[in-house]
């Protein structure tokens, strides 16, 4: 593919806290539509974005179940972005910083995430189009 | 002609350093870049007809384009045929476009 593009994204925002992880990913969704090659360097609070024990729960206060509520899980959307990523031609290569994941215990990444180091971040920033940091206040 | 992205996410009424990208872009676009503001998150409320949209006027003036990214608008209730004349809905597409062309995008 001749305009297959190669874009780098770090990320340093928790998730369920801030707009910015959503806008995040909407790009990476963008990005994964059009089948370029994704970089994600999560920063900080971030490593918790691909957690994978996150739960979806019911919501007793509205009185719905599981199924009712359907939370939204941003594991579960980073998955579904990888996969269709992959499915357009492209791939997400999603890494953690690994001081920031033993910071906060959050080893525990849905397959395709791997830890790294800021230095990822230099080489995929080297190796990538452009890069874009969505950085916390 | 070098390109600037810069987006918006912080808006005027909660932040007190928004003036950081309108006095960015002003100063590039004066330096003869092309330069475009994107508005996104909160970063649209500004966008409102009357509601603090004189410094996006200024600035459209100055030969900055100023896109509001049209799904912070819907999320926020904000009619696209009520913004400031200076200001355009987009999608966020601007953003990867930017990216994928090679622009310098800077997020604030």
């Amino acid at each position: 593919m001749a305009d297959k593009k190669t874009i780098t994204i770090a990320i340093m925002d928790a998730p369920y806290e801030n707009a910015r992880s959503t806008t995040a990913l909407r790009l990476i969704d963008l990005a994964a539509k059009r089948g370029y090659n994704i970089n994600v360097f999560a920063y900080e609070g971030a490593v918790l974005q691909p957690f994978a024990a996150q739960t979806p729960h019911p919501n007793a206060v509205h009185g719905r179940n599981v199924e009712e509520e359907n939370h939204f899980i941003p594991k579960d959307a980073i998955a579904a972005l990888m996969r269709e990523a992959e499915s357009n031609g492209g791939k997400i290569d999603w890494v953690n910083c690994g001081l920031c994941v033993d910071e906060r215990g959050a080893a525990a990444a849905i397959p395709g995430v791997r830890r790294g180091s800021p230095a990822d971040f230099w080489q995929m920033a080297e190796a990538s189009d452009n890069t874009l940091v969505i950085a916390t206040r | 002609m070098p390109r600037y992205l810069l987006i918006e996410s912080r808006d005027p009424f909660d932040s007190n350093d928004t003036r950081f990208c309108c006095d960015l872009a002003q100063q590039l676009a004066a330096a003869k870049n092309e330069v475009t503001l994107f508005l996104v998150q909160n970063g649209v409320l500004p966008a409102r007809l009357g509601a603090r949209s004189n410094d996006l006027s200024r600035l459209a003036g100055s030969g900055v384009r100023v896109l509001a990214d049209r799904f912070s608008l819907k999320e926020r209730g904000i009619d696209e045929t009520r913004l400031a004349a200076s200001v355009t809905a987009a999608p966020l597409d601007v953003v990867l476009d930017a990216l994928a062309e090679g622009a310098k995008v800077i997020w604030h």
